[in-house]
């Protein structure tokens, strides 16, 4: 029997602008590679949950517009099934307009404020249309290394409480451009502003997410070790442009 | 009226251009119209003004400088001369060195020429040049998500375009594509009549968007939006089941367009009152839609059919568009591709064509090519699993996209292609061309910024012309 995990990936149609179906193939192929199998069932608007046991949660990010149009379903249809899989433990990364999602509150350049799933002890603030986003090459300094990518929002996030940080930012903006630091991380739940994209440029973050979903299914499987000669090129040349 | 300052002006302008060919630096496109400019800001206005027969302008995401080419051919067979800024200077300052090469040294252009200015204008800029110029058409192709970190959301720009066209008075006849959900939108904000086109039918077509799609929510109300035919991207045949926006009808099309890998394809185009049946050069549905434009744009400037049809099937590709190039030999295309939408349709013409293909794929995260190089991510690369016999990689993140196919599984397996990481622009191209073998064809996909620089480095080798000397 191959041992297989379950991902739900929310709104993969709406939510899905910095090439964060990336995310999503670099972890179905980093199990592929190692004789395990990764299921992608992906939840729609007004969709309900595929009748598996959930092991892995993404959501990705995108524009104000489809921000809008989540937010609603997210809080009234998905927030309680949410919030037991978080409060089981199951790994959950949330990238960009999704990170935001998961925080408070969000207040956008126009219209009302967005009420998130409050997740993350957290808010962002939109600047207004005329203030410049923040946008280019990131570096930050986490428990694993180095994080690279690419990061491009407008909003910036505070962290409130004792919210813990996810990374330090080395080179770039992260949350607000202001106090260095970058997403958040609570409990097995991570949010960020790096896409980039984010896992295939980062596969000790992809290999962290898939063991914390093994350890939590079936607790005696290792994650043997990959050929990552590539994507530690990849990761050589991003930084290497971030200095130009 | 011309002072003594647009003489100057005009002058300086002029005597830059042709010291920067003589010299052979930059293709002496863009330093005449920076200078003109810097002496004279309304340089590009007074100029444009005095075009006997007007202007076209041709913007959106994909395909301007193919379909303003295709426009240009078109209204020359009409009697008209066109006058157009070439080799992808598409913006303000290409329009001025354009204008100025056509002026006399007093800043005037001769009028008894049937002049008519043929504009491809950058989608960005759009906004800031249709205050300076009033054109009769506005042809707009499309929009896709290109380069976020450059221009922001593809809804700021369909935001911007809208505002634009509401200052357009009913002179200005905008020929749109109806099958793009966001143009479609934007058309019907300005005050001018619309000419609508699009696709009716095609051998090749789905009914999903693809995962490169920009829209994934009506541009109207944010409901949901139904396909009933996807011919590229996000384009086709759509509805939103909420407010009820749905595809204008089109009043030029192209049917049953049936497509032959880089050969080209065949298709029925439906004018008003004719069906001409067009054997098309140029590969790939994207083009078909060019084509479509560029007739729609026409006929909106009284242009008969049969011209029409002469100017699309004497089409040839323009710069880096599937542009054929000999290598010592072997066979080669050159093919821009700058976001996911353009790269799929490459890869589709790669995937269509007959025999063992090889690719030269070219990175550069430069500003002209987007510093984002994330937009690879989206492009279906696994349509390539099985049809390709080698590729090499090169450009500034030619490691990025080598990490794109390798988690394609395009490179897995014994009996995968032959790969390498080349950085070094004429190391790649020599390299590449060595795997290639007499009857194959290599295709050469760059960026931007990397289309500049492997043509450079192909002139250097002797196998193409500089740019400014076409
Ligand atoms: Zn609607």
């Amino acid at each position: 029997m191959v041992p297989v995990l379950n991902l739900v990936h929310l709104y993969p149609g709406l939510l899905n602008l910095y090439g964060d179906r990336g995310n999503i193939i670099t972890l179905k192929q980093r199990m592929a590679w190692r004789n395990m199998e990764l299921r992608v069932h992906q939840v729609g608007l007004g969709e309900d949950f595929p009748d598996v046991p959930v092991d892995l949660l993404f959501m990705g990010g995108d524009q104000d517009r489809e921000q809008v149009v989540v937010v609603d379903d997210l809080r009234e249809r998905l927030a309680g099934r949410l919030s037991a899989l978080v409060d089981d433990g199951v790994p959950f990364l949330a990238v960009c307009g999704s990170y935001q999602l998961l925080q408070r509150y969000y207040h956008p350049a126009r219209g009302p404020d967005l009420i998130g799933l409050g997740i993350f002890d957290a808010h962002t603030v939109h600047p207004g249309p005329d203030v410049a986003r923040c946008v280019g090459n990131i570096v930050a300094r986490w428990d694993l290394g180095t994080i690279v990518g690419f990061e491009n929002h407008g909003g910036r996030t505070y962290l409130e409480g004792d919210t813990a940080p996810l990374a330090r930012v080395v080179a770039g903006f992260g949350n607000n451009g202001q106090d260095g630091t970058e997403g958040a991380r609570v409990h097995n739940v991570f949010g960020t502003y790096i896409h980039g994209s984010l896992l295939p440029k980062n596969p000790a973050f992809a290999d962290l997410l898939l063991r914390l979903a093994l350890d939590r299914r079936f607790r005696d499987i290792e994650l043997s070790p990959l050929d990552d000669s590539l994507e530690e090129a990849a990761r050589r040349s991003a930084i290497a442009r971030t200095a130009s | 009226m011309m002072g003594a300052r647009r003489t100057t002006a005009v002058a300086a302008a002029r005597a830059a251009g042709l010291a920067s060919r003589v010299l052979g630096r930059g293709g002496g496109t863009a330093l005449p119209g920076l200078i003109a400019t810097a002496l004279d800001r309304d340089i590009i206005r007074d100029l444009a003004l005095q075009l006997p027969c007007g202007s076209a302008m041709v913007s959106g995401t994909n395909g301007k400088t193919t379909t303003s080419r295709l426009l240009a051919g078109i209204v020359e067979r009409a009697g008209y001369r066109a006058v157009r800024n070439q080799s992808g200077s598409n913006l303000e300052r290409g329009l001025a060195s354009t204008l100025v090469q056509e002026a006399d040294f007093l800043g005037r252009l001769p009028a008894t020429r049937r002049a008519l200015g043929v504009f491809e204008v950058d989608e960005a800029a759009l906004p800031d040049v249709l205050r300076a110029i009033v054109p009769r058409t506005l042809l707009l192709l499309d929009l896709f998500r290109d380069q976020l970190d450059r221009y922001g959301e593809v809804a700021t720009v369909a935001v911007a375009w809208s505002a634009a066209l509401r200052g357009l008075s009913r002179d200005t006849v905008i020929a749109a594509n109806a099958d793009d959900p966001l143009v479609a939108t934007v058309a019907e904000s300005g005050v001018g009549p619309v000419t609508y086109f699009g696709i009716a039918s095609a051998e090749r077509v789905g009914t999903v968007p693809e995962h490169a799609s920009d829209v994934k929510a009506c541009p109207r109300c944010g409901g949901p939006v139904i396909y009933d035919r996807v011919f590229l991207g996000h384009l086709g045949h759509y509805r939103c089941s909420a407010c009820g926006f749905s595809r204008p009808r089109p009043e030029v099309t192209a049917r049953e367009v049936q497509l032959h890998g880089v050969h080209g394809s065949d298709f029925t185009l439906c004018l008003p009152a004719h069906e001409l049946v067009i054997s098309f050069p140029l590969p790939g549905m994207y083009n078909v839609y060019n084509a479509v434009g560029a007739a729609a744009a026409a006929h909106t400037l009284g242009v008969a059919p049969g011209d029409i049809r002469a100017g699309l099937e004497a089409a040839t590709a323009a710069f880096g568009r599937m542009e054929p190039i000999d290598i010592a030999g072997k066979r080669a295309l050159l093919a821009l591709a700058k976001n996911p939408a353009g790269l799929n349709e490459v890869l589709r013409t790669v995937v269509e064509s007959a025999g063992p293909a090889h690719l030269l794929m070219m990175l550069n995260d430069n500003v002209a090519d987007g510093r984002d190089v994330s937009w690879i991510w989206d492009a279906d690369i696994e349509m390539l699993a099985g049809a390709i016999a080698s590729v090499v990689f090169s450009g500034s993140r030619a490691d990025d996209m080598a990490l794109r196919f390798k988690y394609s599984g395009v490179l897995d397996g014994a009996g995968g292609p032959e790969w390498d990481v080349c950085k070094d622009t004429r190391d790649a191209v020599e390299r590449a061309s060595r795997l290639v073998s007499p009857g194959e064809t290599l295709f050469i996909v760059p960026t931007y910024t990397a289309m500049l620089d492997v043509r450079q480095v192909l002139a250097d080798m002797g196998y193409v012309r500089p740019y400014w000397e076409e």
